[in-house]
C-alpha cells in the first residue's frame, strides 16, 4: 500500500494546540497525584494504629 | 433529517485559564474565612483532616465561580473588569467550563461528605447551589437586592468550617455569617458606584443603576451601622479577647467614617474608592484577629 501522497486523516493540531493540551495533562497528572496523596493521608490518620488490626 | 453540527476547534485553554475560571481571589477569601470557621471551634481535628477539609471547600469555591463565569459569559464579555475573564478572551468553551464546575462541585462535595462528614458537605452544596442558581442565575439579573441575598453564599464559609470541625452549628459560626453578610453591601456598592456605566452597558439591576447614587450612598451608610456593632459582637459575646474587640471597634469606626465621606461625596469617588479597599482589609483584619485569638490560648481575654 503506497498511501504516502494521502495527507493523514483526523484533525492536525498546531503547535500552541499542543502546547495547550500537554500543559493540561501535566495539570490534570498533578491533581490526581495529589488527590491520592490525600486520600493515602487521610486514610493514615482515620485508621492510625488500627491499620495492621484485621480479623484473621 | 439533516443536523448541523457546530465545528469545534481543539482547545488552546491552558491549566492557568482554568486556575483563573476558579476565581482564586475570591478562593482565598473563602478558604481564610473557612480556615477561622474551623479553627475556632471547639475540640481538636487532626491538621491532615483539617487540611483536606479547606481543601474540599477550596475546590468547591472554585466550582462555584467557573458556574458563575459560565452562565455570565455574556455579561461578562460587556463589562470592561470581567472582559478578560478565560470564556469572553475565547480561551475556554462555554461547555467546557460547565462541565468542569460541575465535576469540581461533585468531586468536592463526595469528597467532604466521605471524609470528613455529610452535614459539612450538605453546606458546601447548599453555598454552590445558593452562589449558581439563586445569586447568578436568577438574583443577579433580576433585582436590586441581588448582592444583599446572594451575599449569603460568601457568608457561609466559616460556618462550613466550623461545621467540619464539628459536625454541627453554633451561635459564633452565625455570628461570623452575620458579618460577612452585613459586609457584602457596603463592599460591592462601594465598587458599583464607580462602575456604574459597566452595569448600566451589561443591563444588570445593581442599586446605584435602579434606585441611583444617592439613595446607594445611603444604603452603605446603613449597612456599615449595622455591620460595625456586629463586628465587635464576637468580644461582646465573650468568644474573643479583648485584643480582637480593640481591633474590631477601630476598624468599624473607620468603616463608618468612611462610609460617612461616601454619603456626602458628589462627583469625584475617592471615598467610594477608599471605602471598598479599606472594606476588605477590615474583614481580613477582624478574621485574622479571630484566628490569633485563639493561637494565643485566649491570652488577650485575660485582660478582658
Amino acid at each position: 500500500m503506497s498511501d504516502m501522497q494521502k495527507p493523514e486523516p483526523g484533525i492536525r493540531l498546531t503547535e500552541q494546540q499542543l502546547r495547550a493540551r500537554r500543559n493540561r495533562s501535566i495539570a490534570i497528572a498533578l491533581a490526581l497525584g495529589a488527590f491520592v496523596v490525600v486520600i493515602f493521608l487521610v486514610t493514615l490518620v482515620k485508621l492510625g494504629g488500627n491499620v495492621l488490626t484485621r480479623p484473621m | 433529517m439533516s443536523v448541523t453540527v457546530a465545528r469545534v476547534e481543539p482547545s488552546i485553554a491552558g491549566a492557568g485559564d482554568y486556575i483563573e475560571l476558579m476565581k482564586p481571589r475570591v478562593m482565598s477569601l473563602v478558604v481564610f474565612t473557612a480556615l477561622v470557621g474551623l479553627y475556632v471551634a471547639p475540640g481538636h481535628i487532626h491538621p491532615v483532616m483539617a487540611g483536606a477539609a479547606l481543601l474540599c471547600i477550596a475546590v468547591g469555591a472554585g466550582a462555584a465561580g467557573a458556574l458563575n463565569m459560565w452562565y455570565d459569559a455574556d455579561i461578562d464579555a460587556k463589562m470592561a473588569r470581567t472582559a478578560g475573564r478565560p470564556i469572553p478572551r475565547g480561551h475556554i468553551a462555554p461547555g467546557d467550563a460547565a462541565a468542569f464546575g460541575m465535576t469540581l462541585a461533585a468531586f468536592s462535595i463526595v469528597t467532604l461528605g466521605v471524609l470528613i462528614n455529610w452535614f459539612s458537605a450538605a453546606l458546601l452544596a447548599f453555598t454552590i447551589f445558593f452562589y449558581v442558581v439563586i445569586y447568578t442565575m436568577w438574583l443577579k439579573r433580576s433585582t436590586a437586592q441581588n448582592i444583599v441575598i446572594g451575599g449569603a453564599a460568601g457568608a457561609l464559609p466559616p460556618m462550613i468550617g466550623w461545621a467540619a470541625a464539628t459536625g454541627s452549628i453554633a451561635v459564633e459560626p452565625i455570628v461570623l455569617f452575620l458579618i460577612i453578610f452585613f459586609w457584602t453591601p457596603p463592599h460591592f456598592w462601594a465598587l458599583s458606584l464607580y462602575r456604574t456605566e459597566d452595569y448600566v452597558r451589561a443591563g444588570i439591576p445593581m442599586l446605584p443603576v435602579v434606585a441611583g447614587a444617592t439613595e446607594t450612598r445611603r444604603q452603605i451608610l446603613l449597612y456599615t451601622l449595622i455591620l460595625a456593632p456586629l463586628g465587635v459582637a464576637p468580644w461582646l459575646l465573650g468568644y474573643a479577647g479583648l485584643g480582637y474587640g480593640v481591633v474590631a471597634v477601630v476598624t468599624g469606626a473607620i468603616m463608618i467614617a468612611l462610609a460617612l465621606r461616601v454619603r456626602t461625596e458628589r462627583e469625584d469617588h475617592n471615598a467610594s474608592k477608599q471605602l471598598f479597599a479599606f472594606s476588605i482589609l477590615y474583614l481580613f483584619l477582624l478574621f485574622a484577629m479571630l484566628l490569633v485569638d485563639r493561637m494565643t490560648g485566649g491570652l488577650s481575654s485575660l485582660f478582658a
